[in-house]
């Protein structure tokens, strides 16, 4: 019986602090929120951190919506031959990417490559006290650090999905018109008449939800970082968990709403 | 110019200020000294507002700035110029924006202006032909002089130092005490330095205050700290490890 409610205990305690940090963030956000549109606007600081998100991620972008686009087609393919349904890889590949791999893949790269770094950066700049002296000089932290990286993140991810997008469709095209024989003109064919522009524009939705997830939760984990090196490190590792189970769990409830 | 009143801080159980009264006069360099990790840092975020007291009052010219909401806050702010204790340079910026940031911040000067004025600072620290440089190929002690030009880069009135010489070679260190001393008398600055280096103490201090057990236990001339009876200033200032004051 004790075991029992240790571990009751224990799963409350977690779900608590869950919430509380959720809650935390939540603050945070309001707090960009009313900082953003607050003159200057500080424009050279969003486009340096819109190339580190963006343009700097199109390389892992492409690498990985290629071959999910390619896995896709191979894998459509075997399970639609059962049943002489072959033209309609192409339409599965490219609603597969657009509606759900595209945005959540290029989200989970973004988290691991820029989620990942706003939080160690965050983090070194709080433990060597360099956040502190911009609020000393009278600079807003969040102003200056937090609203540009989460700009980035919820203009570039977007951006970065629809490269994904295309990638993907390319990869299913060249896997299955290619490799595997099917007629290119069915291919694209059931592509234009299935997919249509809503199933894009809410990937797109979703992408950019994902991206000030992620943006968010990197900078949170990084401004409240504490203890060294040490805590820079946690403070990264727990940004990319928080960030990539947040990204997943929100995913299902905005498909669920959009869809 | 600066009054606590009765300042307390705990962070979870433990006790950090307790009550801490000090009075610090314009013009004047004001020396805060007490054991590492004793609570001097902690009152020293207190006074430029990085921190809330859990109770007390903390005037800076006659406003308490506990109870300032964060944009009175920073008007506040503009008044005052920190050194950190590891300098807190901007490593994404060069020194030369690092030392441009305030003024890029809350002046209209134009950017020849500012130009001119960051190369001023950095020449009043000794720095000539250092702006292109990133701060990680910078010595400690350089790095220590670029925060202090940045640190009075917008004129202010009172300057905040971390331990200025903590980690420094004995050379740098009277170099840094000088350069406290000039800049101290050339802008007339009101300036808290909290240290435990006591030669330096005595060399920059026109007043000394003493940080024992989140109170302060002794404020007055270099000369009256020197000669007190007080067994835990005597036993600080010695270095001797007998004494009232444990080691733990």
């Amino acid at each position: 019986m004790n075991a029992i409610s240790a571990a009751l205990d224990g799963l409350g305690k977690a779900m608590m602090s869950y919430v509380e940090e959720m809650g935390r963030i939540l603050l945070l956000f309001l707090s960009v929120m009313a900082w953003m549109f607050r003159p200057p606007l500080k424009a050279r600081n969003i486009f340096k951190q819109m190339e580190f998100v963006g343009v700097k991620s199109i390389f892992v972008v492409v690498l990985t919506g290629t071959f999910t686009g390619m896995v896709m087609a191979l894998q459509g393919y075997h399970g639609f031959r059962m049943f002489g349904a072959e033209a309609l890889v192409g339409s599965t590949v490219a609603l597969g990417m657009t509606r759900e791999l595209g945005p959540v893949l290029t989200a989970l790269m973004v988290t691991a490559r820029a989620g990942s770094a706003m939080a160690a950066e965050l983090g070194t700049m709080r433990v060597t006290e360099q956040i502190d002296a911009l609020s000393v000089m009278a600079a807003n932290p969040v102003k200056h650090l937090i609203v540009p990286r989460v700009l980035a993140g919820v203009f570039m991810v977007p951006l970065l999905t629809v490269v994904s997008d295309f990638c993907g469709i390319l990869g299913g095209y060249f896997v299955g018109v290619h490799l595997l024989d099917i007629n290119s003109g069915i291919f694209i064919k059931n592509i234009t008449k299935l997919v249509d522009l809503g199933d894009i524009y809410n990937g797109l939705v979703k992408a950019a939800c994902f991206g000030l997830i992620l943006s968010l939760i990197g900078c949170y984990k990084g401004f409240n970082a504490r203890g060294g090196a040490e805590g820079v490190g946690r403070a990264t590792t727990e940004a990319v968990v928080l960030a990539a189970i947040t990204i997943l769990i929100s995913d299902y409830f905005l498909t669920a709403i959009m869809f | 110019m600066i009054r606590l009143e009765d300042v307390h801080k705990s962070f979870g159980r433990q006790t950090v200020l307790d009550g801490v009264d000090l009075e610090i006069e314009r013009g004047k360099t004001t020396v805060i000294i007490g054991r590492s990790g004793g609570g001097k840092s902690v009152l020293l975020k207190h006074i430029i507002g990085l921190m809330k007291p859990d109770s007390g009052r903390i005037f800076i010219d006659d406003v308490d700035i506990a109870q300032l909401n964060d944009r009175d806050l920073n008007e506040i702010r503009k008044k005052f110029g920190m050194l950190f204790q590891e300098a807190a340079l901007f490593d994404s910026m060069t020194v030369g924006e690092n030392v441009a940031f305030p003024l890029r911040e809350h002046t209209p000067y134009r950017e020849d202006e500012i130009r001119r004025i960051v190369s001023e600072r950095l020449q009043a620290v000794g720095l000539t032909g250092v702006e292109e440089k990133m701060p990680a190929e910078l010595s400690g002690g350089m790095r220590k002089r670029v925060g202090l030009a940045r640190a009075v880069a917008l004129n202010p009135e009172i300057v905040l130092f971390d331990e200025p010489t903590t980690g420094l070679d004995p050379v740098m260190t009277e170099a840094i005490n000088r350069l406290i001393i000039d800049t101290q008398k050339r802008f007339q600055l009101t300036c808290v330095v909290i240290s435990h280096d006591i030669q330096s103490i005595f060399e920059i201090g026109h007043r000394i205050a003493m940080l024992y057990e989140g109170k302060i236990i002794a404020h007055g001339s270099p000369d009256e700290i020197r000669t007190s009876a007080n067994p835990v200033i005597a036993q600080f200032l010695s270095g001797s490890i007998e004494g009232p004051i444990k080691i733990v």
